[in-house]
């Protein structure tokens, strides 16, 4: 703890803030106070914050349980964290300087390591910034229940706990390592899903189990049926491809366990809430800079803060929104911080001090009031819709964007488009696509449970743009036919109009 | 609002639960790498932990993912030469793709491989696990016997410097209330008449005086029953208590004659290193005692054990019998567990196998819980092997392997003490 002489000279006009390097709990309360009201005077709506001030290495515990503030016990969490300690304790990465929960009250880690000038720096970018884009944007909105995820996660660490117990610890592993190779298949992307409830999810649980038991012996009825029906028409089930192979197997996997199914649907939630940020990661984390950078200069524009802490704070800020170039050996393609901190920049730019190409592209919001503008942009956008909606010219030109168009069956790579006056839409659209998870991930559903025959599960991979599966298909296989118990299979329409399986367990030999 | 929590002093090793289901998950490959790293280690360095080596895509979690191939339309920063329609002839590798299935080795410092350390308990764990030393249980009482003595109850009789004062002096009061009891029954009887006939208004001088006089008599006799006695006095009793002894030492016996090189030497010393580790795990006390061989046997110390060099002939009785000397010597094996471990590339003068096997059978067996023999070589077997070979079949705590490459040893090493040994197949 470090005393400072801070009563002396109180009654001047406006006494900066305390700029000592040591922090104190006093002086966090001070500095978040600030930081709070200049929040609330750009109209930043949160939910209560909850910073927690914690070490290096529940930190790295942080980072291993990939942001779930609790997380049942599996040896992925175990590699992570090795990795983590590994990879800091080499110096070969720094830790983050917060994690941020999509909860409320919303959760916010100030590692105890930072100095007073980065505690301010997290807080106004984790427990305004980020708070109010969890808080504001229609995806979370939609997907997640902030409200109910840490109860939901602590009913799901001690639901897996138990069945660890009950079911021994090897079993309840392969079940979750086969629903994590299929988590990000577990989401419905056109329907908005229901919202996760603790309290109904307890009521309901044991109910349901039973439930859902029954729903599969009806549809897995193996009474013969009449003669006459042999003749029908096959059945094809599911009627529609269905995309959520997770939720596909919870509800209809014939020999699934009732535990087990339970815990496929909580991998699936798990899944389901974290989904937004895959979406929002350009624009959350431009958001949290953008508002980080304003409060902060906010401050030190009414006398708050020093030139010491002013310098600082600008020296980290840069390093996380910096962008190397393509050829650099530090490029890892664009930078989510440096390319949605820009656009809010540039925005505000727009709106303040619009150029003629600036009413040219964007007449709705040239000249227009920048805050408005600027929530009514986090409020209803993702990475995708935002980029194609709002990166201007002159931003292009700024990153000096250019577009690599790369077919296989050619031996060159083309350049399609650069930051000119031609090719301004098609960067632009391109960058777009770039955050189109549809794009990114990969497009495989069910068609076919051939539930009159041997039950053999297909799927279809309908590629895109001619990109193939990717190698871990088998592997991913074998995860998804230890779930579903009978043959799986996947299909793939080739260019001659017939479909050709490329993957299936088990490979040849039947041994079921 | 907000509220300022300090989570610092909260609970630490969240993830403790995870490493040990990440390490229970890679047992194979980690005790791969555990049998590999004991090939870098010196034999009495087991303070430290082990470095832990896994393949990078042995420990990936498959997801669906995109591949090779089609046509991939990416946007990257910082144009300095590029113009639209420009054709740059593809790279030879993927960009942005994983640098490959590079068979790299597991030596070479490649991202593709992922290191970690676990701590000298897990390793040693995983190094021996479903191993144990044989023929333990069944002679640890009838052999292998150290006293220890432990206080057992009291005594009446002992040296003085073991009297218990507590005990003795209940004793004694017990004994002075129990010989003294009738006697102050009387006297209480006789106070109460006295005091009778004092109130008495009539004079009974006479009796008064005999009362008294019955009085004093009785008084100085209870005064007289000593204070303490010899019976009273009690002594600390100790017992002698059978205590199995936590003391081994390991003989390693190693041929040096010319036909041994440096090659066959390391191979024996990662023998002798899984051993005395192994031996850690169980004894507290390991003395190591290296005795080397050509034509004679001398006691050495590890550096000149593993690395000078000797010429010559072989005669392995010598080592042997040295080895039996140091026993008688300085080894009694009521107190110390004996093990043996020999290695040699078979040479030996041909007609010293027989003695050899004598000696083994007739001294040393006897004495030791357990004796191995390892045998480096690429050639066909020769006597001291066919001698040994007989010593086996009689002999329980008698075990015999062959080792032809560094890969062999440990897998000769876990076989020689596996569980549920049924040494004679």
């Amino acid at each position: 703890m470090t005393k400072t002489n801070d009563d002396t000279a109180q009654k001047t006009q406006v006494t900066p803030l305390d700029d000592s390097p040591d922090w104190t709990f006093d002086l966090l309360g001070q500095y978040q106070q600030e930081i709070a009201r200049v929040a609330d005077f750009y109209r930043l709506d949160t939910y209560t914050n909850q910073i927690e001030v914690i070490t290096a290495e529940q930190m790295m515990d942080a980072y291993a349980s990939v942001g779930m503030p609790i997380g049942y016990s599996h040896w992925t969490f175990g590699k992570k964290f090795i990795q983590t300690e590994q990879n800091y304790q080499r110096g070969q990465m720094g830790l983050a300087y917060e994690i941020v929960i999509n909860s409320s009250p919303c959760i916010s880690y100030l590692m105890e390591e930072n100095t007073m000038t980065m505690q301010a720096l997290v807080m106004a970018h984790a427990c305004y910034g980020h708070n109010s884009f969890f808080k504001g944007n229609y995806l979370f909105k939609s997907w997640t229940d902030a409200s109910s995820i840490i109860d939901y996660l602590l009913f799901a660490k001690n639901y897996i706990a138990q069945c660890e117990l009950k079911y021994g610890i090897s079993d309840v592993e392969a079940t979750l390592d086969a629903c994590h190779a299929l988590m990000s298949h577990g989401v419905d992307r056109y329907k908005r899903p229901q919202k996760i409830s603790l309290d109904e999810e307890l009521k309901r649980q044991s109910e349901r189990a039973e439930y859902l038991q029954s729903q599969v012996n009806a549809l897995w009825r193996t009474v013969p049926k009449k003669a006459e029906q042999k003749h029908e028409k096959k059945n094809i089930f599911p009627k529609e491809p269905q995309e959520n192979l997770l939720y596909f197997i919870e509800k209809n996997a014939p020999l699934l366990k009732p535990w087990q199914r339970e815990i496929v649907r909580i991998v699936r939630k798990i899944s389901q809430y974290f989904y937004p940020q895959k979406q929002t990661q350009v624009m959350n984390e431009g958001w949290a800079c953008f508002w980080h950078y304003t409060i902060l200069n906010h401050l030190y524009d009414e006398g708050l803060v020093t030139d010491k802490f002013m310098l600082e704070f600008l020296h980290s800020h840069t390093n996380v929104v910096a962008q190397p170039e393509y050829n650099s050996k530090y490029y890892s393609g664009i930078n989510p911080y440096a390319l949605g901190f820009n656009m809010f920049i540039d925005i505000k730019r727009i709106c303040e001090h619009p150029t003629e190409e600036d009413k040219e592209y964007f007449p709705e919001i040239a000249g227009s009031n920048w805050l408005d503008t600027l929530h009514f942009a986090m409020e209803n956008f993702k990475d995708e819709s935002f980029i194609s909606q709002y990166l201007s010219p002159k931003l292009m030109r700024d990153f000096k964007l250019f577009h690599i168009h790369d077919d296989s069956d050619n031996n060159y790579v083309e350049i399609g488009a650069i930051h000119n006056e031609q090719g301004y839409k098609k960067v632009r659209q391109n960058l777009a696509n770039q955050y189109n998870l549809s794009n990114i991930e990969v497009n495989i559903q069910i068609i076919d449970a051939n539930i009159d025959g041997d039950r053999a599960l297909t799927l279809r991979y309908t590629p895109h743009n001619g990109v193939e599966l990717g190698e871990s298909k088998d592997e991913v296989l074998k995860h998804l036919h230890y779930l579903w118990h009978f043959d799986v299979k996947i299909v793939q329409e080739m260019k001659s109009g017939e479909d050709k399986i490329i993957a299936s367990c088990p490979q040849k030999n039947k041994d079921d | 609002m907000a509220n300022f929590i300090d989570r610092r002093l909260n609970s630490k090793n969240k993830s403790t639960v995870n490493r040990q289901r990440f390490l229970r998950r890679y047992k194979n490959q980690i005790k791969k790498s555990v049998s590999d790293a004991i090939n870098q280690r010196g034999v009495t360095d087991i303070d430290s932990g082990e470095n832990i080596i896994i393949p990078k895509q042995d420990l990936s979690e498959p997801i669906f993912h995109q591949g090779a191939g089609g046509i991939k339309d990416r946007v990257h920063p910082g144009n300095d030469q590029f113009s639209p329609g420009d054709k740059i002839p593809r790279p030879p590798k993927q960009q942005g793709q994983g640098s490959g299935q590079g068979d790299a080795s597991d030596s070479g410092e490649g991202d593709d491989d992922f290191t970690f350390s676990i701590s000298k308990e897990e390793y040693l764990n995983l190094l021996f696990e479903d191993l144990e030393l044989p023929n333990l249980e069944k002679n640890q009482l009838d052999k292998m016997i150290e006293y220890k003595t432990v206080r057992s109850g009291f005594c009446a009789e002992g040296v003085a410097s073991n009297i218990d004062i507590v005990k003795s002096l209940q004793g004694s009061i017990a004994r002075r209330i129990a010989m003294s009891a009738s006697k102050r029954k009387k006297l209480k009887q006789l106070e109460q008449e006295l005091l009778v006939l004092s109130h008495d208004k009539h004079d009974h001088i006479q009796q008064e005086r005999a009362l008294r006089l019955e009085i004093e008599t009785l008084k100085s006799k209870i005064a007289k029953v000593p204070f303490i006695d010899t019976f009273d006095l009690r002594f600390r009793n100790y017992a002698k208590q059978a205590v199995p002894t936590s003391k081994a030492v390991m003989f390693c016996l190693m041929d040096v004659s010319g036909s041994m090189d440096q090659a066959t030497k390391e191979m024996a010393k990662r023998f002798y290193i899984l051993l005395y580790l192994f031996l850690s795990r169980t004894y507290k006390n390991i003395d190591v005692i290296y005795i080397r061989h050509h034509t004679q046997a001398k006691e050495v110390d590890e550096h000149e054990f593993f690395y000078s060099q000797e010429t010559g002939g072989t005669i392995a009785s010598s080592a042997l019998e040295l080895m039996n000397d140091i026993i008688c010597e300085r080894y009694n094996d009521n107190q110390w567990n004996i093990y043996g471990a020999q290695a040699s590339d078979g040479d030996n003068w041909a007609d010293d196998s027989p003695r050899c096997q004598t000696i083994l059978e007739q001294q040393i067996l006897p004495k030791s819980r357990y004796f191995s023999y390892i045998e480096i070589t690429q050639r066909a077997h020769q006597t001291l092997w066919k001698h040994y070979q007989k010593v086996e079949e009689s002999h329980s705590n008698f075990a015999m392997q062959h080792i032809k490459s560094v890969a062999d040893i440990y897998p000769v090493f876990r076989e020689l003490f596996k569980k549920n040994t049924q040494s004679v197949a």
